[in-house]
């Protein structure tokens, strides 16, 4: 009936959300609704926000947090990859400093924030950016070394300025690395984003966990998350819209599709 | 040929140290040759003789350790920015980039020479038309079988008006039919333009079908023999020179 790969596979994960819905609303008849509350009171509690002004406000908080962070951590890590790219020296005094960055718990992090700045959105901007920043780099840094030496050659032999060769081939290269590190980015930043709000914010998506939780109310408690969820996936899909248009040039075999 | 040379290698050697540490190795052993304006040098040798560190050295890549390479009188290491748009070079393989379609990829010379953009897009085409590529200017470098790429690559070359045209093995991985044509073509282009070539390639058929003068290198790369062939090959001697190449080269290291 339908041919469409696409199509056939956004009705296979519709059909599997169905079947998660339908589990849980046969967990709501055998549970308390303070545990397994029923579908149709998350779905309500869910368009709520969508049109509600002052709700959909705080959904609208914690999108331009992740954003802005996500934003400070790809300049501040394409920045710092390049720099190593071009100077491999620089990388063993670097390296260890990501690494260290890396793990650290980003609990930790809001925890030295709070301690550290007085200004809330700042907190949170710093803890964004330090948490999703190792990744960037790594990831940009691995595109850039990835960049072909064929390329780098017959480019070098038209003798390009610094700028027309980054222009030419080095922003190519690293342009599928800079959109894997986004997609990757945005599902740690939203983690990141939950935590630093329920510890050290008055406002976003997660201070209202924190309510509902106060509030034991498992119905706002999901209808919270699944905006979350809702705007991670519609950024996921833009930047794979993106990527599709900008990697247009990559060859697809007619089995992979 | 009276000119003065354009292209010199004056007593050039090039070590390089091998990657684990185990002494150096020596690629070009104080190599002297000259080419005139006009001339396409077809330079023949097995594989691991040096040729491409001599192509490397002439395209200003990598320093010579001892000795001089001159090129219009200049150093192309030294001075590799005043070589912007003077050497054109077409590589082993397209060496295309792939996220540009053929017109682009073209371009790609014109637009770090800064050239105007409009006449930059009419040069282009124009080199893709008589290359025979006119229809496939927004077709991507997958989407062209091997041929037509290395025809993009050479019409990318031949774009920016270089005086030098340095080619690396360029039809080596086509097939025998495809390179025959391209090498004609190649040979047609650059004597209608008035370029200089130097032309490096493992095949003697290639060598003796390119070249106005053939320099047979042993390992490490120096001169083993050269031969100097009439434009039609028709007086018997290209079998004598194929003759002495053979014997060269089944002599050579």
């Amino acid at each position: 009936m339908f041919t469409n790969p696409r199509v056939i596979r956004a009705l296979q994960a519709t059909a599997s959300m169905l079947v998660l819905a339908l589990a849980w609303q046969i967990a709501s008849y055998f549970f308390p609704h303070y545990l397994f509350p029923p579908v149709q009171d998350i779905l309500v509690r869910t368009v709520d926000i969508l049109i509600s002004w002052s709700q959909l406000y705080e959904v609208l908080i914690t999108a331009l947090r992740i954003f802005g962070g996500l934003f400070g951590a790809f300049i501040l890590g394409g920045l710092v990859a390049l720099v190593i790219g071009r100077s491999p020296r620089l990388e063993s005094y670097v390296t260890p400093y990501l690494v260290f960055l890396q793990g650290i718990p980003a609990l930790s992090w809001v925890i030295m924030a709070i301690i550290w700045f007085h200004g809330i959105e700042f907190r949170i901007l710093f803890i964004m950016v330090i948490t999703t920043l190792p990744a960037f780099t790594f990831q940009i840094l691995d595109a850039y070394r990835s960049m072909s030496k064929d390329l780098f050659e017959m480019t070098m032999s038209f003798r390009p300025s610094a700028w027309t060769l980054f222009r030419v081939l080095i922003v190519p290269t690293i342009v599928p690395g800079i959109l894997t590190a986004w997609k990757v980015n945005l599902g740690n930043a939203a983690r990141v984003v939950v935590v630093a709000e329920l510890v050290g914010a008055t406002g976003g998506v997660g201070y209202q966990l924190l309510r509902q939780q106060q509030l034991f109310d498992m119905a706002g408690a999901l209808a919270w998350t699944i905006q979350l969820v809702l705007f991670v996936l519609i950024v996921q899909q833009t930047i794979v819209m993106i990527e599709n248009w900008l990697l247009r040039y990559r060859p697809v075999s007619e089995r992979a599709v | 040929m009276a000119s003065d040379p354009i292209i010199c290698f004056d007593d050039v050697t090039k070590v390089f140290r091998r990657p684990d540490g185990r002494g150096d190795f020596v690629a070009v052993d104080r190599l002297s040759f000259s080419i005139s304006p006009g001339e396409i040098v077809a330079v023949l040798g097995k594989t691991g003789c040096g040729k491409s560190t001599m192509f490397n050295l002439l395209a200003g890549l990598i320093e010579p350790t001892s000795g001089e390479v001159a090129v219009v009188g200049h150093d192309p290491f030294r001075e590799f920015e005043y070589f912007r748009g003077r050497i054109g070079i077409v590589f082993q393989g397209d060496r295309l980039m792939p996220w540009r379609t053929a017109l682009d990829n073209v371009l790609l010379g014109l637009e770090i020479l800064n050239a105007g953009k409009a006449q930059a897009e009419e040069t282009a085409r124009g080199w893709l038309t008589r290359l025979g590529l006119a229809g496939h200017e927004h077709d991507y470098p997958h989407a062209l079988s091997g041929g037509m790429r290395q025809r993009v690559s050479i019409a990318r070359a031949f774009a920016v008006d270089p005086e030098i045209l340095l080619c690396d093995e360029p039809f080596s991985s086509l097939d025998e039919m495809t390179a025959r044509d391209l090498r004609a073509e190649f040979v047609r282009l650059v004597r209608q333009n008035g370029k200089t070539a130097v032309f490096i390639t493992h095949s003697i058929t290639e060598a003796m079908e390119v070249g106005d003068r053939v320099l047979v290198f042993h390992r490490p790369a120096r001169i083993a023999y050269e031969a100097r062939l009439t434009r039609d090959r028709s007086d018997g001697q290209a079998a004598e020179v194929t003759a002495r190449i053979l014997d060269v080269l089944g002599t050579s290291q």
